[in-house]
């Protein structure tokens, strides 16, 4: 498992990188490997206001569905085309596979997010080891 | 995302260590602590497709039935005709409320005259076991053992599953037909039941060694390595799940429960009913079948817009009515396409009816499709051919 330290992250899994007042949102390392094979990804359309913590599509694997939660409030700008293709890509490169860009609409810039460090000992709190 | 730990009174099957030596991932399976996967679903699955793969299925009940009343008491319990049945075959049966809906669903093994093994689910073990005592009740010339903790049940399953198991031992596998089964040697264990059947809608075997420990773990890894020139992986419950799905093969709970009855599950094959015995439920089913057939019937569905139809999925009218429910529902690696059983009307059942499954308040397009969505390449025979003279 490996959590970049330039981003922040959603104790719902889901990890900020923000450049100016654009913010790309993708699925944690952690998020992925729980869920196993990744079949398909529902997003939001282009426009789409989001508050924090709005739910805005989903991550399905074989086995499971997982909500998706925006960790900053903005307007999605841009969805992740490829993935409709190849949801696979987020089992392969969870950290480097963004599902949205945000304009980021408010003065919330992440910061209330967890480090990586801090997220490292969220998830190893929740699954005992 | 939520993670559930596991409690540790769930039950183990021997190869539990080795189930956690493998890094797989395990879960709760009617109370039992299973392997969901082990490298990955989808590998697990196509491998069981395209070469062979191995699961601990030891979670499975066995009860025996013997004595010389034994065949009375087999015929009263379960649905199908076991008289039909000649040593050394099994068949699929089911053993039902008088209401006519299921207490389970059962494979019945004749290991000889007066001597039967009936392999049951693991979540309704005990509710099974107790059944079985309660229908033979005071019955006489019949001795009831659930023999379920002595067996640690390994499925061989794929179509190199003949090849691996046969490196193992020295009986001929060959002349074992699909759902027949012999004893013999394998890995040096003696009178190991060899039975060619299994749930994944592949050729395969289910092997009935003894459940220490030891002999669990060292059989286990006798047949990966004899697989290993083929490809063998572990398989989990997961693969299992999914390659039962693809063959339309019921799962308890899910197409069949004590809410639904035989022949609205399409399992009337099964049920005889004129088979000269009262068994339990028959009644109930003759009375369906007199008034015309039951109300609401399983059927398979086909996602044809962007969707995944999944376990208790409302299924709708294209206008939104809804009509009825996914039973069990996921992406099918093997095929590709987007699957789901269902109970609907009978209006609903033919094939190439169009419906519509609500996936979180959407309407996305399914279509009727035959079951079973996936039916593997019948063996092809040597040509005979005349030698050349």
């Amino acid at each position: 498992m490996s959590y970049p330290e330039k981003y922040r992250y959603a104790k719902s899994h889901e990890w900020l990188a923000i450049d100016g007042d654009t913010g790309s949102v993708g699925i944690t390392d952690y998020a992925q490997s729980s869920l196993g094979d990744i079949v398909f990804v529902e997003l939001p359309k282009v426009g789409q206001e989001l508050t924090a913590g709005d739910s805005f599509g989903s991550v399905e694997s074989v086995k499971a569905v997982s909500e998706l939660y925006s960790p900053v409030t903005g307007t999605v700008t841009e969805i992740n085309e490829s993935l409709n293709d190849e949801p696979e890509t987020i089992n392969t490169a969870a950290n480097d596979t963004w599902l949205l860009k945000l304009k980021l609409t408010s003065d919330d810039d992440g910061n209330a997010l967890l480090s990586a460090a801090e997220y490292e000992k969220f998830v190893s709190e929740e699954t005992g080891h | 995302m939520t993670t559930t730990e596991t409690p540790s009174a769930l039950r183990r099957t021997a190869l539990h260590a080795t189930h956690h030596a493998h890094k797989a991932r395990m879960v709760d399976f009617g109370g039992w602590d299973m392997p969901v996967q082990y490298r990955g679903l989808i590998e697990e699955h196509m491998a069981v497709r395209t070469a062979v793969g191995l699961f601990d299925v030891s979670h499975m009940g066995d009860i025996q039935l013997r004595g010389p009343n034994s065949l009375a008491a087999v015929q009263k319990l379960l649905m199908n005709d076991a008289s039909k049945l000649q040593t050394g075959q099994a068949h699929y049966s089911a053993m039902l409320y008088p209401n006519g809906t299921f207490v389970d669903d059962v494979v019945l093994h004749k290991l000889g005259d007066n001597d039967y093994l009936i392999v049951i689910n693991a979540g309704t073990r005990e509710k099974d076991v107790q059944w079985v005592r309660q229908v033979i009740g005071g019955m006489s010339g019949v001795h009831v053992n659930d023999f379920s903790d002595y067996y640690t049940q390994l499925a061989i399953q794929g179509p190199k599953a003949q090849a691996t198991l046969q490196k193992l031992t020295g009986v001929d596998l060959t002349p074992i037909k699909n759902y027949w089964f012999t004893w013999g040697q394998v890995c040096g264990c003696h009178n190991v039941m060899i039975a060619r059947t299994g749930y994944t809608g592949e050729d395969g075997f289910e092997i009935y060694i003894p459940s220490d420990e030891p002999t669990s773990a060292r059989v286990w890894g006798e047949v990966l390595a004899a697989g290993e020139e083929f490809g063998i992986i572990p398989c989990g419950l997961g693969a299992r799940n999914t390659l039962r799905l693809e063959s339309s093969m019921a799962l308890y709970g899910h197409e069949i429960s004590d809410t639904i009855n035989v022949f609205e599950a399409n399992l009337g094959r099964y049920c005889k009913l004129d088979k000269g015995t009262d068994f339990v439920g028959r009644e109930a089913l003759l009375e369906v079948q007199n008034s015309g057939g039951p109300a609401r019937r399983l059927v398979g569905l086909e996602m044809v817009d962007r969707g995944i139809g999944r376990d208790g999925y409302p299924v709708a009218t294209l206008d939104g009515t809804r009509i009825g429910e996914i039973t069990s529902g996921s992406p099918a690696p093997f095929l590709k396409k987007n699957i789901a059983l269902a109970y609907v009307p009978v209006a609903y059942t033919e094939v190439g009816t169009e419906l519509a499954v609500e996936i979180r308040g959407q309407l996305v397009k399914a279509v009727v499709v035959p079951t079973p969505f996936y039916k593997r390449p019948k063996a092809v025979a040597a040509p005979i051919t005349a030698p050349l003279s």
